[in-house]
Parts: structure tokens; C-alpha cells; sequence
């Protein structure tokens, strides 16, 4: 059993910076005896690293590092195919923080490894202070350890498993033939035939929760509580280990860091090392520009405001609440924090939500099980947090709606037949046989949302194809977005009007 | 043993005073500890974990809990909810929870849990809407607790399952098992994912897409061995007793189903629109063509093959709520509690008789505090036995400490082994 030994390792980082004289094999003298500490290019981070680092190496490592763990965070919100996800990674790291295979010429191997490592290290002290910062922390690590891991060498990546020793236990060629079919049928191949794939692979059969995301997936078959993952799926084991020792080593790093004995020039290292990974990332979500310029919404202008602004996705909610006077709670909450976002505020929000209900409700229910949510969504009740609109990725991936909800993106959580006919129904722009009606829906076909959203933008707004919300072509990525956009544009229109008249006028006094 | 329903209407279930008596007299607080807190000796699993209450006039206090089962009784005499919850096991004590550091309160124990409800079926069935439910309905339940069951015992390897009637239009799946108290949210969330079939809003025609992005491949085994479960199940509930195509609507969403090919869902419109089959004739009928087609144009049947296996998915595959059963810290109504509104109690249902369960037979409040008033008062036996013993609740109480007895044969077990690996140590 893996025993974290975070214990011995936190004085050795700490205390002076460099204790132990007894392996003065500094990463520099030994690149010549190449077998030593690191004879792989991957690392499971099992042993703490005991050696001689200056107080400069500390954070410059740390900092390379984290550089590569905010950029992997940022590139997997915007949910791109692991391929691509992969290949961008690749080239960042390449970069910031090369790692070559022992078959690498011209480049110091153990260098690369040690500062690999060191990296890891340093920012398990910096991470491993709050649970939040522990799982993102584990996130990000995970996906990087899933890159290097695929990208590497064939035989290295043998040679790097079998040094683990895992006790997987294999399914022998009895049970195979016994559960043919079954294994079979849960085989996805391409190209080659499923026989010939059969034949050829081999199983592991594992308590069925250590692979909660190839179950999830119906990757794998599973019987009695036991898991059979096909060799081909062995990434997905060796992530769940890696990913459990390391969640289990940062759990007792936390509990052991208040005994540290704390040296005051790690501290600020440290401390800096957490907030600027928390702030890295807040770019994704939503500033409402509505303070700034003083535009906020009553209650009374919201249904002007939604039959010419609204993305369809609000549009949808907002009618089925005239509509039916009720809507369910994943619908009032993503409505309710798009109309925060447009600059409704709360006493107006209140107004906007109890005449919405009209009388399907009476006053005491209204102030009992509604006001307190509507409340909660400003940051006025509970934790007192100020929600943020949600995003379109959030309104895509998060909280799918179930088979009475009517929240969602129309674009990914209608059938293409209810689709068309709610796009008739809302925009007369569009036209059943357009072109432009087709190329919403191939976009729609090909999963990309975004796009097919983006167009009703630019056909509703009488713009061009690619035009966009911004100037460089940008796609909806956010509801709040694609209103701010669109009264932009109608805030021009009127001035561009206005000017028009206001010269007109002179021209009459010029004669 | 026939009881007389009709005979007393004087108790309210929503009366403080009918209910203090409940919780008096008749709620089994001492199998309802042990079940949670599996050992006989106060555990975390049981001082640790968050029970809410629901107060009448709808006040909702959260993060209670208890050092024992009495302190626990007290409380609920003292309160007289309406209705209590049960959460998971939390880090701490959650009564506590103000005198800790922010985020030191996480969720750690809980039993997997899933919750089926009737309003999900609204779509399919014909009988009734919204909150009411009737026998004929319960067939989907039951159609969904056998194929739940099924499934979670023989491939997920779980054994200690409590289904417990939810008291007006629903079920609910309480697993004591270790292993399923231990789950992580990630591991809930994959075993729910796998387990969950129907999935699309109001909008999505077509809700079971379990066949990867091209929807060509296979069904997974386990899925293959429910849908022959479901088969029986879809011709007895779906197409004789709620007879869902007979109606326009009904047919018409049947049609959409299909893979659109002029030659089967045009004339069969055509048919359908001026008559009025049955829905067995209907579903027949399709049948019929379909298998035509396999000597005449393979690749068209084993694409329309598929079609109907999911549309039996789709009528009868049990429809869960997967956010309650994905994280542990979401609430759940206890066993043996009252319903508000219909006054029934919350009572375990044995899996392979939920056929013959129905929701009308299960005895309100009402009609148990009428037994108790029918004892006579001087006999001495009554004296001895608890009060439950003489109502229609005793056989729900059987059954309840039945589970929770092997419950703790599995417990008791697993501490044996952990001493004897303690002692090489």
C-alpha cells in the first residue's frame, strides 16, 4: 500500500532548503548516471524528492509549472475533443515545460525530470490548503499526467506500468470464452473486425468503482460488482490510481502543514502560488456591464426587452412562463440569473417573478417558497454568495434537463423537429427553406451549438454570415452576451437615427 | 384481514395532535436506528448524520442530529414534524456546524439512494395526471423497481436494498451496503449515468439514445438483459392496460419514433388516422411490418429492430431522478414517515411482490390510531408487545427489521475481519 510520506518530505523542502548532504547527487553532477532517480518520463510523485534546491529554483519551478496547470484549466472549460485539448497542451508544454523521453538526444533528460518534480511538489504545499483548491488542483494534474501518458513512448510507457505494480487481476481465457459475447458487445473498435479485436485483447477485471467514468460511459461490461476493462482501456485505471494517491497525499499534506515548521522565506512563495492560480481563471464568467453604465431593466420593460433582445434559450423560457404562469426550478434559476445579469435588480425582479405567476399563485406561497430563492439569486439570503449569469457551457454541460424541465440550450436539448418549429415561431426572420435555416441546423447536427446560435444572432440582426457578436467574428458563449450585443447595436441604430436628424435640422435653420 | 376504511374520519393526518401520536405510539424509532447507524453503540454514521425536519406551516430546520436514539425520539415529540429527512454522514457533528471553520462540514457516508416519480411517467400515462396515482399506474413503478432491483443486485453486486413507498406516487431505494456508503459523488454519478436510460427534456421526441453518436451500435449487456425484463412488462402495462397509442397524441409520438421511411410511417398514418385500434393492434401491426422486412431488406430491419427495443426502453425503463441519487448530500424522506397529503405511511415494499403492492391498501394514520383505539385497554398481553404489533403496520415493521437484522450480520462480520487484520498489525 502506498503510504504518502509527506511527513519526512515537508521538513526536507522546508526547513533550510537543502538537508540532506547524503544524496549530494544534485541534478546537474548526475546526468550521467541516467538510471537513477527518474529512469521514466512519467512520474506518479510516489517519494518526495530529497535534495539541494535553491530558494530561486523553488519558485521559478513552481511557477513554470503552474503556468502549464492554469493553461490546461482554461483550455478544458472550453470543452474541446481530447485530440485537440492534447495537442495544445503539447505545444504549451513544449514550451514551459519540457519533459523528453530517455530516447530524447541533445537535451538533458534529468534536468527536464527534476524540475518536473520539483514543480509537483512545491505546489502540493501551495494547492493542498482547501478542498477547492485541492480538486482543481487534481484536475489539472490529471489531465496533464493523461497527456504525457498518451503522447509517450510504447515501450517507455511498459516499462513506466510495470515499475508500478499493480495488482490488476487479469481475467483468464476460461472466463474470456465464458462471457464472449457480453465482453463483445462492449467492445468499440473501429476498422478492424470485433472477432479479430476479441481475440487479440486481453481483461482486467476491477471493483467497478474504480472506474466510475468507463462506467458512466457503458465502456465496460460489469457483473457482481466487478468491472472488465480491456487493456485498451488501461488509461483509464492508471488515472484513477494516480488521481486517488494524489488526492489522498494532499489530504494529509493539509493536515500536516500547520506543523510545519515554517520558514519565513517559503511562506509568501507559497501564498502567492494559491491566488494566482485562483485568479488565473476568472475571466470564463460573466461581468455584468450594467452598473457602468447605468442601463438597468424594470420589470415593465423586460418583455420589450426580451421580444428584441433575448438569446433563444431565454426566449424559450420566458414565453413558457407568460405561457403557462410556472416554471420549474433549474428554468427559474437560469432565467432568473440572466435577468440579474441585464440589469434587473432585485426589488424589480421580485415584481417581474410574482406578476409572472399571476394569480396560479397566492401572495402567502409567492413570499414563502419564491421570494426567498429570487432573494437568494442576488446574494441577499444563505451564504450570501452573488451568483453569476450562467454561461452557455454552463447551460450546456451542467444540470441537464430532465423529461419535464424545459431549461437548457434549445439548440442541444431540442429534436431538430421541435427546433425548427420553435425558431419559426419566435423569429419571423427566419424562413423554413432558408439557407440560413440550414446552416443552423448542419450546426446543430455537428454539436456546435455556439455556432448555430450565433447565426440566429446575426440573421436576426440583418448581419452577414461570420459578422458575429464582436468585431473579430465572436460566437455566443454566453446569453448575457448575446443581449448586451444586441442593444448595443440597437443603442447605434437609434444615435446613428438621432444624428441623422439633428443635421437634418440644422440644414432647415441653414436655410 | 379486512379493515374498515370507511369507519372513522375523524383522524386528520395534518392534526398536530394525530400525529404527536404517531410518534408516540406507533413509529419503530429502535429498527430506524439501527438501520441507519448499523452497529447496536452510537456511530458516526449516526451521530454524525443530518437529519431536517419539516415543521407544520412548511418551517424547514436543517443539520440537526443526535447523539442517540432517544435524544432523537425526544426531539421529534418535541417538534411534531410533519415529515423528516435524512442526510449523509457529515465530517463533523452538523449541530455543530456554526462553531466550525467555513468548509470544514463535507458530506462523507450515505447510502446510494434513488427516487422514482410517478410525475416523470406523466407523458406515458394514460390513467391519471400529476399527483394522482392509482393502481394501474403503479405498474410502471413496478416495471421499474424489477428492472432497478435486478440491476443493482446481480451487476452492481449490492445486497442490502430497502424500497420504501414514497406515500402518494412514488418509490424510493435506500443501499446500506459498506460499498455504497462509501461512494464518492464521481462514482455515484458514474453508476447513475450508466443506470439512466431516459434522458431529454419535453422537447426530445426520441429520450433513450444509448447506442453511441450514430445510434447503430449494440446494447450493452446489462441494458440487453433489462430490455427482456421490460418486455413482458411493456406489453401488460404500456400497450393492454394504459393502451398509449390509442390516441392521436399517443400514436403519433409512436410514429416519431420510428426511423422516418415513407413506405412504413406514411400508410401506417394513413391507417391509424381513421380508425381506432387498440394500441396492441397498433404495436402488431408494426411488428408485422417490420418483420417483413427481414427477408426483403436486412439493413432497413435491423435499423427499425433497434428502433423498437428503444422504444420499449423508452415506455418502460424506470424513469430515476438522477441529481438525488448523484450526491450524497441530498436529502431524502425517511421510512415510516407520514405523508403530509395523503396521510399513508412511508412503508417498505418487497421487491418481488410489487406487483400485488397497492398504493390504496397502504394504511393511513388515521386507520392506525383507529386499531390502537380498538385494543382493549385491560389486556395484559397488549401491555407487553410495542403498539405497533396491533395494527396493519406490524407486517411493514417485519419486514423493515428483517433488512436491518441482516444488516447487521454483515456489519458485525466486516468489524470481526478489520480486528483480526488490526491484531497482525
Amino acid at each position: 500500500m502506498f503510504k504518502p510520506s509527506t511527513r519526512h518530505n515537508l521538513p526536507a523542502l522546508t526547513a533550510d532548503v537543502k538537508i540532506n548532504k547524503r544524496q549530494s547527487t544534485s541534478a546537474s553532477s548526475s546526468s550521467s548516471s541516467s538510471s537513477s532517480r527518474w529512469p521514466y518520463r512519467l512520474n506518479f510523485y510516489d517519494q518526495p524528492p530529497v535534495l539541494d534546491i535553491t530558494l530561486e529554483e523553488f519558485e521559478v519551478f513552481a511557477i513554470a509549472r503552474l503556468r502549464v496547470l492554469t493553461h490546461i484549466e482554461a483550455l478544458s472549460h472550453r470543452s474541446l475533443p481530447f485530440p485537440q485539448f492534447s495537442s495544445a497542451v503539447g505545444t504549451y508544454l513544449k514550451q514551459h515545460l519540457p519533459l523528453s523521453s530517455n530516447t530524447a538526444r541533445n537535451v538533458n533528460v534529468l534536468e527536464e525530470r527534476r524540475k518536473d518534480e520539483i514543480g509537483h511538489w512545491v505546489l502540493r504545499l501551495a494547492f493542498c490548503r482547501s478542498p477547492d483548491l485541492r480538486a482543481r488542483f487534481l484536475r489539472s494534474e490529471l489531465a496533464l499526467f493523461r497527456q504525457r501518458f498518451e503522447t509517450d513512448d510504447a515501450a517507455e510507457r511498459a516499462a513506466f506500468l510495470k515499475s508500478l505494480q499493480f495488482d490488476w487481476q487479469l481475467v483468464d481465457a476460461g472466463e474470456k470464452a465464458r462471457l464472449e459475447t457480453e465482453l463483445k458487445t462492449c467492445l468499440w473498435t473501429s476498422g478492424t473486425s470485433k472477432d479479430e479485436a476479441f481475440r487479440a485483447e486481453s481483461w482486467f477485471k476491477v471493483p467497478w468503482h474504480t472506474v466510475p467514468d468507463l462506467v458512466g460511459q457503458r465502456r465496460v461490461y460489469i457483473n457482481g460488482g466487478m468491472a472488465y476493462v480491456p487493456q485498451s482501456l488501461q488509461i483509464s485505471l492508471v488515472l484513477q490510481a494516480f488521481g486517488s494517491r494524489l488526492e489522498r497525499a494532499l489530504e494529509l499534506t493539509a493536515k500536516n502543514l500547520p506543523r510545519l515548521d515554517e520558514d519565513e522565506r517559503l511562506g509568501p512563495v507559497l501564498d502567492h502560488l494559491a491566488t494566482s492560480f485562483l485568479s488565473g481563471l476568472g475571466a470564463a464568467e460573466y461581468q455584468s456591464e450594467s452598473d457602468g453604465n447605468g442601463t438597468t431593466v424594470t420589470a415593465d420593460m423586460v418583455d420589450d426587452v426580451a421580444r428584441k433582445h433575448f438569446p433563444p434559450c431565454m426566449r424559450n423560457l420566458y414565453d413558457r412562463l407568460k405561457r403557462d404562469h410556472h416554471l420549474k426550478h433549474f428554468a427559474r434559476l437560469q432565467l432568473g440569473l440572466f435577468l440579474k445579469g441585464i440589469g434587473l435588480p432585485l426589488d424589480e425582479a421580485v415584481v417581474f417573478w410574482r406578476r409572472m405567476y399571476g394569480a396560479t399563485m397566492s401572495d402567502d406561497k409567492f413570499n414563502k417558497e419564491y421570494k426567498y430563492n429570487i432573494r437568494h439569486g442576488y446574494g441577499q439570503e444563505g451564504k450570501r454568495m452573488n451568483y453569476a449569469p450562467k454561461s452557455c457551457q454552463a447551460i450546456l454541460t451542467i444540470n441537464q434537463p430532465g423529461t419535464q424541465d424545459s431549461h437548457g440550450c434549445p439548440f442541444r436539448h431540442f429534436s431538430p423537429d421541435n427546433l425548427v418549429i420553435f425558431l419559426l415561431s419566435t423569429y419571423p426572420q427566419l424562413d423554413r427553406s432558408s439557407p440560413e435555416m440550414r446552416d443552423i441546423l448542419d450546426s446543430v447536427k455537428t454539436s456546435h451549438y455556439h455556432v448555430a446560435c450565433t447565426r440566429v444572432f446575426e440573421v436576426t440582426h440583418g448581419l452577414k454570415k461570420g459578422q458575429g457578436l464582436g468585431p473579430d467574428g465572436e460566437t455566443v458563449t454566453h446569453p448575457n452576451k448575446f443581449v448586451d450585443r444586441s442593444r448595443e447595436m440597437e443603442r447605434d441604430r437609434m444615435e446613428a437615427i438621432k444624428a441623422k436628424e439633428g443635421g437634418g435640422d440644422e440644414d432647415v435653420k441653414m436655410d | 384481514m379486512a379493515i374498515a376504511v370507511n369507519e372513522h374520519a375523524d383522524y386528520d393526518p395534518s392534526s398536530p395532535q394525530v400525529m404527536n401520536a404517531f410518534y408516540r405510539r406507533l413509529f419503530p424509532y429502535r429498527p430506524f436506528f439501527l438501520w441507519l447507524n448499523q452497529d447496536h453503540v452510537p456511530a458516526k454514521l449516526y451521530t454524525h448524520r443530518e437529519f431536517a425536519f419539516t415543521l407544520q406551516g412548511d418551517v424547514y430546520i436543517r443539520y440537526n442530529s443526535f447523539h442517540t436514539a432517544d435524544e432523537f425520539k425526544r426531539e421529534v415529540l418535541r417538534l411534531n414534524p410533519s415529515r423528516f429527512e435524512i442526510g449523509p454522514q457529515y465530517s463533523a457533528r452538523p449541530r455543530d456546524r456554526k462553531t466550525l471553520p467555513a468548509g470544514a462540514l463535507q458530506p462523507q457516508r450515505r447510502e446510494l439512494v434513488f427516487d422514482i416519480d410517478m410525475t416523470d411517467y406523466d407523458e406515458i400515462r394514460t390513467c391519471c395526471t400529476d399527483k394522482k396515482i392509482c393502481k394501474r399506474c403503479w405498474g410502471f413503478i413496478a416495471a421499474a423497481v424489477k428492472v432497478l432491483d435486478h440491476g443493482l443486485r446481480e451487476t452492481f453486486g449490492f445486497k442490502h436494498l430497502l424500497w420504501v413507498y414514497s406515500g402518494r406516487r412514488g418509490i424510493h431505494c435506500w443501499i446500506s451496503d459498506p460499498a455504497a456508503l462509501d461512494l464518492t459523488d464521481d462514482q455515484r454519478k458514474g453508476l447513475v449515468t450508466f443506470m439512466e436510460v431516459i434522458k431529454g427534456g419535453k422537447e426530445q421526441a426520441k429520450k433513450v439514445n444509448v447506442r453511441g453518436s450514430k445510434d447503430e451500435g449494440s446494447l450493452h449487456p446489462v441494458l440487453k438483459e433489462s430490455l427482456e425484463l421490460l418486455k413482458p412488462e411493456f406489453v401488460d402495462v404500456c400497450l393492454r392496460d394504459q393502451d398509449c397509442f390509442r390516441s392521436e397524441q399517443g400514436w403519433e409520438t409512436l410514429l416519431a419514433l420510428l426511423p422516418t421511411d415513407r413506405d412504413v410511417v406514411g400508410p401506417l398514418r394513413a391507417d391509424w388516422k381513421n380508425s381506432d385500434k387498440s394500441s396492441m393492434a397498433k404495436w402488431e401491426q408494426v411488428m408485422k411490418l417490420v418483420g417483413e422486412m427481414r427477408t426483403s431488406n436486412s439493413p432497413l430491419f435491423r435499423k427499425y429492430e433497434r428502433a423498437l427495443e428503444d422504444i420499449i426502453l423508452q415506455y418502460s425503463y424506470p424513469r430515476i431522478d438522477a441529481e438525488v441519487s448523484k450526491h450524497r448530500n441530498h436529502l431524502l424522506k425517511a421510512p415510516f414517515c407520514v405523508h403530509p397529503g395523503t396521510g399513508r405511511i412511508c412503508v417498505p415494499v418487497n421487491p418481488s411482490l410489487v406487483d400485488e403492492f397497492d398504493p390504496a391498501l397502504v394504511p393511513t394514520v388515521g386507520e392506525l390510531l383507529n386499531e390502537l383505539d380498538r385494543i382493549p385497554p385491560d389486556s395484559g398481553e397488549a401491555r407487553k408487545a410495542d403498539d405497533y404489533e396491533h395494527t396493519s403496520l406490524k407486517p411493514y415493521v417485519d419486514m423493515f427489521e428483517k433488512h436491518v437484522a441482516a444488516i447487521l450480520r454483515d456489519s458485525r462480520g466486516a468489524k470481526r475481519a478489520a480486528k483480526e487484520e488490526s491484531m497482525d498489525f
